[in-house]
């Protein structure tokens, strides 16, 4: 629509705009995406807090209240700050890692379903980190990271270059991925078995995708990690949403599509890397995120912030039910939760994709 | 997009193979003729005649105590109760004899889950038919309190029938027949569903972990030859039917509607099928929980040799898989000694690189 006067003629992007303007900047924010995204984020953030309360020792909402402004009894700070704070801000900043790194990926390949963990990235990055646990015996969080991060990269170069002929096609790559990852598990679940029976358990538990272990000191690492990923992926975002009108326009639009490519995938494989190494693989986040973002904002790609406020709420939201879940009958991992939610999702993902 | 079209893929191998009748003229029965053709069946026949002997003695012979073979055949023929005969007759035998019953009923599920959905990818495994013949007995270990093959066995067909037809419903949601990839892609989602769940109640519980924590990594060497007994009579009705069925499946593989105009019943035919597949996947995923990518690869190798004849491919692929799993499993007791490696890890980690040359390849080899 087009006014009569006035030079700057207003375009209709389909969704509700407000362009803010200074003398040096200018910036057109998507209202729906911002409001759906902050909501998203505040709702991940009062579920993980809200989850605070509940545990082997159950605490009321004053209570919880009370210890996280720096009041109440010192046992109640401790359980709520030293104990269940780190779970929680887990839950919230790997939701929005996993979201982040679904974003990439599926923007990337241009296929909802080309997310690591259907890809079997964190295949790879668990079988680094079982390795390193149960054969190399070094527990530390810095070696489990590192291991996890180069087992990620790994497989996900793997995965490329067996998908790549003449360029790389979207399904091809899903099926070589599943391959990789069909591999990847039968070793891990071999090296499980070799384990003592008590290692065997932990490492089993944990190899279902498990919040619960997270402590301070394995969050603060995670957390400045997670902050390089961050803004690794702001100073991408631009060149993603460019390579995604295809390379030969992405150049037009000044994207270099090769470094740019390089730097999206160790920064979509850093992301599930770091989840991996803190929580073990938690499965189909990254896969749902995305979409359902993409579907509630009404966008036409998917989106960084919004897929990452989605992996944050559902990510706390899973860990409410399994926390919920552990409490009524018996502790369930929350990687459990989300296979077994987000498969369903995939299934209805298919038929509708069948469907068109 | 690396999938085949469905009528491309049931005359690719035939256009190839014969070089007298045009082969879309001559539908059925697919060319017999060609030298080369027989001259391939040949070579594959007597390859099996050798390969499957000889996997049976490796069977018998190798592996952490390593006999050689005139202590395998005395141990076999004089039961005199020393090592060597306790050796062969309570540990070697049971294994070499489901490996071959496994073996055989999953190649020829692959075989005939390959024919029935037209789709070079298709694998018991990769469809999650054994993912779901796995969580129902599972489930049935954890809920019902289910001990022994003769529960495990109904578990096993119902979870596998189920996921069969939950498989072919997603992957045929849309118009048409059912893409490779989506039927794949549709398996892997339920098998991760299914899986999922599985774990979840083994983690739940301890007694199921203990019960199910070694069944589910596929591994013939804990089974016993009661257990096969039990099962045995439902993987012979699944073989037979499958020997039935190759005939009009050859008449499938150019298209519904050819095939019903040449006397198929289409319906009838799918449906067996698919109690087929339920009999063979699931009876060989009672015993062993489940080895991936056999089904998937043995069909194509066989194809190499007999060409796209459903009745050659299917009859084939029965001894051809029995020689895989022996081997896989003699190569899993001989890379890990003292101890091994499950036969399922094996074929795994054999299986992924051949789907991989598989969605690889521009053509798949003609179905």
């Amino acid at each position: 629509m087009a006014r009569s006067e006035g030079p700057p003629p207003r375009v209709d992007f389909g969704y509700a705009t407000r362009t803010v303007r200074t003398r040096s900047f200018s910036a057109r924010i998507p209202l729906r995406s911002l409001t759906i995204t902050v909501l998203l984020f505040a709702l991940a953030a009062g579920v993980a807090v809200g989850a605070l309360g509940i545990g082997d020792y159950p605490l009321t909402v004053p209570e919880v209240g009370a210890a996280l402004t720096g009041g109440g009894e010192a046992f109640h700070r401790t359980i709520v700050v030293a104990w269940r704070l780190p779970v929680a801000v887990a839950v919230v900043v790997f939701g929005a890692l996993l979201g982040v790194g679904g974003a990439i990926f599926q923007s990337l390949t241009r296929n909802p379903l080309g997310s690591p963990d259907v890809i079997g990235f964190d295949a790879g990055s668990y079988t680094a980190v079982v390795l390193t646990l149960l054969v190399v015996g070094s527990g530390g969080y810095w070696s489990i990271a590192s291991a996890s991060l180069l087992g990620g990269l790994t497989t996900a170069f793997a995965v490329y270059l067996l998908a790549y002929r003449r360029g790389v096609q979207g399904f091809r790559l899903i099926v070589v991925g599943i391959g990789v990852s069909a591999m990847l598990g039968s070793v891990n679940a071999f090296l499980i078995t070799r384990a003592d029976i008590d290692d065997a358990m932990t490492v089993g538990f944990w190899g279902a995708g498990s919040v619960t272990r997270v402590t301070w000191d394995g969050m603060t690492p995670a957390l400045v990690i997670a902050a390089l990923v961050a803004l690794a992926a702001t100073a991408l975002a631009p060149s993603l949403r460019r390579l995604e009108l295809g390379d030969d326009a992405a150049v037009t639009q000044g994207a270099r599509p090769g470094p740019a490519r390089l730097g999206l995938l160790v920064t979509g494989v850093a992301t599930t890397a770091l989840v991996t190494a803190a929580a073990g693989p938690i499965g189909f986040v990254a896969l749902v995120a995305p979409q359902l973002a993409r579907r509630l904002t009404r966008t036409p790609g998917v989106g960084l912030l919004s897929a990452a406020a989605m992996g944050a709420a559902l990510l706390a939201g899973a860990h409410l039910l399994s926390l919920v879940l552990s409490q009524v009958y018996r502790p369930v991992p929350v990687g459990l939760v989300t296979v077994c939610l987000g498969g369903l999702y995939l299934i209805r993902l298919l038929v509708r994709e069948a469907r068109r | 997009m690396t999938r085949v079209p469905p009528e491309a893929a049931g005359t690719a191998g035939a256009g190839r193979a014969s070089p007298a009748p045009g082969p879309s003229s001559r539908p059925e029965p697919p060319p017999r003729g060609g030298r080369h053709r027989a001259l391939g069946r040949t070579v594959g026949v007597l390859l099996l005649l050798v390969a499957l002997p000889s996997a049976g003695t490796a069977s018998l012979a190798w592996g952490t105590n390593p006999l050689t073979l005139d202590q395998v055949w005395w141990g076999l023929w004089r039961r005199d109760g020393a090592e060597a005969d306790l050796i062969v007759w309570t540990l070697r035998v049971p294994r070499t004899v489901v490996g071959v019953l496994v073996g055989a009923a999953f190649g020829m599920a692959g075989a005939l889950i390959q024919a029935l959905t037209r789709n070079p990818l298709a694998d018991p495994g990769i469809l999650g038919v054994n993912a779901g013949a796995g969580f129902a007995v599972t489930l049935g270990v954890g809920l019902l309190g289910l001990t022994g093959m003769g529960g495990y066995v109904w578990c096993a067909f119902a979870g596998a029938a189920v996921a069969t037809v939950l498989v072919y419903l997603i992957g045929s949601a849309g118009r048409g027949p059912a893409r490779p990839v989506t039927l794949v892609l549709a398996g892997v989602a339920l098998g991760a569903v299914l899986t999922g769940f599985s774990t979840f109640l083994t983690l739940i519980d301890e007694h199921t972990f203990r019960s199910v924590r070694t069944w589910g990594l596929g591994s013939i060497a804990r089974v016993s030859l009661d257990d096969t007994l039990a099962v045995l009579p439902f993987l012979a009705t699944g073989m037979l039917l499958a020997l039935l069925l190759s005939r009009p499946l050859n008449s499938l593989a150019l298209g519904d509607d050819l095939a019903s105009s040449l006397g198929v019943r289409v319906v009838r035919t799918r449906v067996l099928g698919i109690v087929a597949v339920t009999l063979l996947a699931g009876g060989a995923t009672a015993l062993t929980g489940g080895l991936a990518f056999v089904g998937l690869m043995v069909p194509h190798v066989v194809r190499w040799f007999v060409g796209p004849d459903q009745r050659w491919i299917i009859a084939c692929s029965a001894p051809a898989a029995a020689v895989l799993v022996l081997a896989a499993d003699v190569l899993g007791r001989l890379v890990a000694r003292p101890s091994e490696v499950e036969v399922g890890i094996v074929t795994a980690v054999v299986g992924a690189p051949v789907l991989i040359a598989l969605v690889r390849a521009r053509r798949a080899s003609g179905l």
